[in-house]
């Protein structure tokens, strides 16, 4: 095989991978004869995505934004916290346990107790994608600023830098390949809570379709949600994944990058 | 300071000693050290590794304030990190996000007068900077980052950041530990050449010999931890020295004579 097919059949298999879970599932639904309302066959979800094709998308553009509301507030207090508690010892010995801890709650706790607080719809959601979001952000741009060569330290402090000057010239640099790397897994959290507070207290919204859908006994409806939250998961990891390359080139080192 | 005396020693630590704390565990690293620096006089600490050699830099730099005893610089009292120091140490520490030539200039942004200049005078330091690195053989490398460098010019740039700001004092901790013989004393050529036309005061810690002896002026040799000044030795051989000073039966002496203090040590 030339190096060019070789490279050719790489990128496509994930595709073939992805056709040929699709085949199989469609045949074993037929050979083994199972009902519609237990595991619809895929051609039949894609034939209900594309009949209800503008209920989906309005759901699906609802859950977008709840989630995306969610992810940026989160970058930006994971940011800011983050910071706070890579440079403070102090912030750090007094927030970090309180942080471990929430962390453990599950998710799913709070979204009755926001319902109660703010009802039901796209607040709950957007607080929802914050709060599950937020954690791995905090703590990846808390680890790079902790990680900050002793020598390096040195050397500024030598020069005379301040603690601020510390912070913006090497700190917050060098917290930035961690805060990317963390977008990744931050925004597929963000989008499960979302799509969790809208079956939980939604009106709207993909979780909410599949819910109500499922109350219905619609199955090929709610598995045409599944479809579409697993197209809009991998589109908003890819999405992350190449800001991720893009900013951080000299943590690559340059190498990965063509 | 009164007349008579000479110049006072611009770096003078008297009796100090530093113990380190980690928990309950206490490492005395060095016991009273006592020895003083004229203006433009380049020394170097050799001795076994863990013996303190990189405490007694971070003392005279202020960076670590000392357990007892007191390091004085231009007859003040260290208590806080002083300025206008510049730092090399084995590992380059550049920013791998900045080119070379912003790596170099990061002492600039933060050293006054410079610091309130930068903005203006920009474009004259960059010219600096890269002058700078043409005088270490690296001229037009001032684009490229620091990892697209291989070790040596990491190091070379590594120096050239530490001299930017002309500091009157600089700090040499193993700067070329991590490099190949031929590189290294490709290097000790143009470290002599940068103290010959600067004439900053420096302090090499080193753990070769030779390399000691081809730099200093005077050689400290350090006893195993707790850590202190066995003996101080003056190089007496005219610079500028080369590799073929190396060779000399004199150089080769006191070389041999540091060794045999050493090999003291590990008796
Ligand atoms: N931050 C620290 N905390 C505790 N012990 C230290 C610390 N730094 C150095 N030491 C100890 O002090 C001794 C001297 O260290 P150092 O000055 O780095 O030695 P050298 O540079 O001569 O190899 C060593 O035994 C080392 O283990
Ligand atoms: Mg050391």
């Amino acid at each position: 095989m030339t190096a060019g097919a070789e490279r050719a059949l790489r990128i496509a298999m994930p595709w073939l991978a992805m056709a040929v879970f699709l085949i199989v599932w469609e045949l074993a639904c037929i050979v083994f004869d199972i009902a519609e309302i237990i595991l619809p066959r895929p051609s039949r979800v894609f034939e209900v995505m594309v009949l209800r094709w503008d209920i989906l998308i309005d759901f699906c553009l609802q859950t977008l934004w709840t989630t995306a509301a969610g992810f940026l507030l989160a970058i930006a207090g994971g940011l800011v916290l983050g910071l706070a508690i890579g440079a403070s010892p102090f912030v750090y010995s007094g927030l970090y346990p309180l942080l471990i801890a929430f962390n453990a709650i599950p998710k799913v706790a709070i979204v009755p107790i926001l319902m109660i607080w703010v009802g039901v719809g796209a607040t709950p959601a957007v607080i929802t994608a914050f709060v599950i979001s937020f954690f791995p952000i905090v703590v990846n741009v808390a680890t790079g600023l902790a990680t900050i060569e002793p020598e390096m330290r040195d050397v500024l402090r030598s020069l005379g830098a301040t603690r601020r000057e510390i912070l913006t010239k090497v700190g917050i640099p060098r917290a930035m390949p961690y805060l990317f790397a963390s977008l990744k897994v931050a925004i597929t959290l963000a989008f499960i809570g979302s799509v969790i507070s809208e079956t939980v207290g939604g009106n709207r919204g993909v979780g909410f379709l599949m819910l109500s859908a499922g109350a219905r006994n619609d199955a090929p409806t709610t598995f045409a949600g599944l479809f579409a939250i697993a197209v809009m998961g991998v589109l908003m990891y890819a999405l992350c994944a190449l800001v991720e390359k893009r900013m951080t080139r000299w943590a690559f080192r340059g190498e990965l990058i063509a | 300071m009164t007349a008579g005396t000479g110049e006072p020693p611009l770096v003078d630590l008297r009796q100090v000693s530093l113990t380190y704390r980690l928990g309950k565990e206490e490492t005395l690293a060095l016991a009273d050290a006592t020895l003083g620096i004229t203006r433009g006089e380049f020394i170097a600490v050799v001795g076994p590794s863990g013996c303190g050699k990189s405490t007694l830099m971070k003392l005279v730099t202020g960076l670590l304030p000392p357990t007892s005893g007191e390091v004085r610089v231009r007859g003040e009292k260290v208590v806080r990190p002083i300025r206008g120091v510049g730092m090399a140490f084995q590992n380059p520490t550049l920013m791998p996000w900045r080119t070379t030539r912003d790596n170099i200039l990061l002492p600039l942004e933060i050293v006054e007068p410079h610091k309130h200049q930068f903005r203006r005078r920009r474009a004259e330091y960059a010219a600096r900077a890269d002058s700078l690195l043409a005088s270490v053989g690296l001229g037009g490398f001032g684009d490229k980052y620091p990892w697209q460098l291989s070790g040596g010019m990491q190091q070379r740039s590594n120096l050239c950041r530490a001299l930017i700001h002309e500091p009157e004092i600089m700090m040499l901790d193993e700067p070329f530990g991590a490099l190949d013989a031929f590189t290294r004393e490709e290097l000790w050529g143009i470290m002599q050449q940068l103290w010959l036309e600067r004439r900053f005061t420096a302090v090499l810690v080193t753990h070769d010999l030779r390399e000691a002896v081809y730099l200093a002026d005077t050689v400290y040799v350090m006893s195993r931890r707790p850590g202190r000044i066995v003996m101080a030795k003056a190089v007496d051989i005219p610079r500028p020295r080369t590799l073929e000073t190396t060779f000399e039966p004199h150089f080769v002496d006191i070389v041999h004579e540091l060794r045999e203090r050493i090999h003291q040590e590990h008796a």
